[in-house]
């Protein structure tokens, strides 16, 4: 078997902090949902929004820097060459790290600063999930120019512009271009709002979806030999179906914010044809492995695949169809819905998609030649994965249909409805099945790790001890 | 008049299926040149139409607009009330009353509101509260807080001062000293300026036309 390309090295670099970053992400979530217990703990020491902040912040850097990784990976297989400007990606790769680092620690030690500009420029933006303060976001894009420089050079060079690396290469500017929708100051928090959503949701729901569909291209070419034809055609057909429904779908978070009444239409329309695509993915997952018997060389990838199809339609499709039509989401607004919605549909879209990432390259690097990759630890986290996200998310969609009736329906959204529902025991007793799920997930995400360590190792010494 | 969403939807698809069946043109729907086409028109439709979309949303939703209300409606009554053309709850601007004692012109309510914002993000407040409903959960939502009928009720009494931006402005300054309940409100170390600043741009925020969002604020099923 050849040697590694340095883009693939950098790639398992990039995996690494990923998965230490996912790590942090736990635990600061945990944090948080440790303060809906026992509300006193760390009170103005280590505050909820603080702990929130950086769970959610962990949680999208480590996506991201996984599906960076994963570029990193599959190029130089795709293009049959070393990637161009390797050197520039690992200075961009530090300079990334190093600029992580500052953000968690200003977060941390300084977490607020007085209402004026030296606050949103050096501590925080406050606009959730891209709190980081402005000159990180121009840290960032200059990362990400560097990536995207690799990426399109590295095309050029190899003269082999695929349909996967042409849907990528567009794919990618668009993600980048949306970022800058991000860093802007307005008084008006209903132009705010309307920006921030081009952030958020025309990444998760258009940009993102389609930069896992050209991974787990890849992935599926890896694991399973799927032949290029097929993998393409439905590449093309997720592209049509994502970005068909998935841009003016934007529309239903544009319901209740000030935006004109039509967004109720148009929102609820588009949004509520999303989950279509999903479908596809999933039929499409199904297929292909069934095609095989579920028999592959590589377990885990495998699994995590299919985790991935079921999970990104369970989560974002039915989870998303749910309160995405006006006439729900008008109570259902920012209750424990929407959070349980989240979490369900990033686990299942965006973290399984890492890990089908991270044992490809684990496989490529402890037994490239064979026997499978296999182990105990991989099963026990899979499943420990799996019921604990649904533990989690089963408590917060109980507690949100609770609270959509005590609180909204039958309150009326004060103040008082607030506590009133928070009180309630069908609010307040899932909160501690979530901390304690949570507890769980922490626990599968060790054996991961601990998986991640060990297997194939094995198989590795035993082919190395061979030749001697 | 202006958009109407059954229009905007057809137009979509008519488009979406005319421009992909021409790029796709005579190429057999198992090929990926077929769903190269329809994905490459499909999104430029999409994307054309949401641009369109924004231009006309943005000029809706600009301050002084009738759905987002100028800096200066800080110098007026605040109310929310079902409109039974419109089938929902709307805000109701009345006549004018002062604002921490004095009327604000529309130079000073302006940047009154921007210090405002810039003093929401530099805490964080939607890492604990939604705004707009969107945001977190571990706080009440503020989009109608200045409507609250508790500033009234409870803390106007509590904190014996006259005004409600008094009593809002005072609580917020000192929330670890006036808890209403087990889950406090961390001191934020709002100074005087930023903490009528914050209530200035919570009452802007409550004439914010939501279409109908908050459903019946502050109105109680049994009422
Ligand atoms: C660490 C979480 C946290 C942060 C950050 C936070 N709040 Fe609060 N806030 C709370 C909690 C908890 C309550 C309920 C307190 C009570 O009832 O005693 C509350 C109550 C309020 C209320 C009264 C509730 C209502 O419905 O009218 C207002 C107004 C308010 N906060 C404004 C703000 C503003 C403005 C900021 C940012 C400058 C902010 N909060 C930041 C947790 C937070
Ligand atoms: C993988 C894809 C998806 C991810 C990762 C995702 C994630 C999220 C997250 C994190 C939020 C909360 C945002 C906030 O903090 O305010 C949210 C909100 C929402 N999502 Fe999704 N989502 C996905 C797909 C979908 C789909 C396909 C639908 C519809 C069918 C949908 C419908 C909604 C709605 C309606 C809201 C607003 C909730 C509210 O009103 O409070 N999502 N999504
Ligand atoms: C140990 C497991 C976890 C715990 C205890 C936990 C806890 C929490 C808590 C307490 C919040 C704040 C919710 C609020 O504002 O009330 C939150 C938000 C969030 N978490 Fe987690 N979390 C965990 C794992 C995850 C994972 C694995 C993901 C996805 C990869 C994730 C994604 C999110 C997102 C997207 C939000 C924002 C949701 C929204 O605004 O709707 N979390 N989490
Ligand atoms: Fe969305």
């Amino acid at each position: 078997m050849s040697k590694l390309y340095e883009s693939q090295k950098l790639a398992l670099w990039y995996f690494s902090v990923a998965l230490v970053l996912f790590g942090a992400q736990l635990l600061f979530g945990l944090l948080a949902a440790y303060q809906y217990l026992n509300p006193d703990f760390l009170y103005g020491v280590l505050d909820f929004s603080i702990n929130r902040m950086l769970h959610i912040n962990a949680m999208i850097v480590w996506l991201i820097m996984g599906f960076m990784g994963g570029v990193y990976w599959f190029l130089p297989i795709e293009t049959g060459r070393e990637v161009v400007g390797i050197k520039l990606a690992k200075l961009a790769f530090f300079v990334l790290v190093a600029a992580v680092a500052v953000v968690v620690l200003v977060y941390l030690l300084v977490q607020t600063g007085k209402g004026d500009f030296f606050t949103l420029w050096f501590i925080t933006e406050g606009r959730e999930y891209i709190e980081a303060p402005r000159w990180a976001d121009w840290g960032i894009v200059a990362v990400m120019l560097v990536f995207y420089f690799n990426v399109v050079a590295t095309v050029i060079k190899s003269k082999k512009l695929t349909g996967i690396l042409g849907v990528l290469i567009i794919d990618l500017l668009a993600l980048a271009g949306l970022y800058l929708a991000g860093m802007y100051f307005t008084p008006n928090i209903s132009v705010d709002q309307f920006w921030w959503w081009w952030v958020v949701h025309l990444w998760v729901e258009a940009t993102w979806e389609v930069l896992v569909g050209v991974l787990m291209a890849w992935a599926l070419m890896t694991v399973l030999g799927t032949p290029r034809k097929i993998v393409e055609a439905w590449l093309y057909l997720e592209v049509f179906l994502v970005f068909g429904t998935g841009i003016l779908g934007l529309g239903h978070h544009y319901f209740w914010i000030g935006t004109p009444e039509y967004w109720l239409g148009i929102g609820g329309f588009f949004s509520a044809l999303e989950p279509i695509p999903l479908v596809a993915m999933v039929v499409h997952a199904i297929y292909d492995a069934g095609s095989h018997k579920l028999r592959a060389a590589n377990k885990p990838a495998l699994f995590w695949i299919m985790a991935q199809a079921f999970g990104n339609f369970v989560g974002a499709g039915m989870w998303g169809f749910m309160h995405t039509l006006p006439q729900i989401n008008l109570y259902s607004h920012g209750t424990q819905i929407t959070p349980a919605h989240g979490h369900l549909a990033f686990f299942g879209a965006y973290v399984t998609a890492n890990l089908v990432l991270m044992y490809i390259a684990i496989q490529r690097v402890r037994a490239p030649e064979g026997p499978a990759l296999d182990s105990r630890a991989w099963k026990l986290a899979y499943v420990g994965f799996v019921i604990t996200i649904f533990g989690m998310v089963g408590a917060l969609t109980v507690a949100g249909f609770a609270q959509i009736f005590v609180e909204r329906a039958v309150g009326g959204a004060t103040w008082s409805a607030y506590i009133a529902g928070q009180e309630h025991p069908w609010v307040r007793e899932p909160m501690y099945w979530r901390f304690g799920f949570g507890v769980l997930f922490l626990l599968s995400y060790l054996i991961l790790i601990y998986d991640m360590l060990t297997i194939g190792k094995r198989a590795a010494t035993a082919t190395e001890v061979k030749p001697a | 008049m202006g958009i109407g969403w059954l229009e905007v939807t057809v137009a979509a698809f008519v488009l979406t299926v005319v421009s992909g069946a021409f790029l796709a043109r005579g190429s057999n729907w198992l090929e990926p040149r077929f769903w190269k086409g329809f994905a490459i028109g499909g999104s430029l439709v999409m994307f054309t139409l949401l641009w369109i979309l924004t231009f006309d949303t943005l000029k809706k939703i600009s301050m002084g607009s009738e759905r987002v209300p100028s800096p200066t409606v800080i110098n007026h009554k605040i109310g929310y009330e079902y409109n039974a053309d419109r089938r929902m709850y709307v805000p109701v601007i009345g006549e004018e009353e002062p604002f921490f004692g004095k009327k604000w012109s529309e130079e000073e309510a302006y940047r009154l509101i921007t210090k405002g914002k810039l003093v929401i993000q530099s805490r964080n407040c939607m890492d604990c509260h939604t705004l707009l409903g969107n945001g977190a959960y571990y706080a009440p939502d503020l989009t109608k807080a200045w409507l609250d009928p508790k500033w009234e009720t409870m803390i106007k009494p509590m904190l014996k001062v006259e005004t409600r931006e008094e009593a809002i402005a005072t609580w917020l300054m000192n929330t670890d000293k006036y808890p209403t309940w087990t889950r406090r409100m961390p001191n934020l170390g709002l100074s005087k300026e930023e903490a009528q600043a914050v209530v200035a741009y919570l009452k802007f925020m409550s004439a914010i036309d939501t279409n109908g969002f908050p459903d019946h604020f502050g109105k109680t099923a049994s009422k």
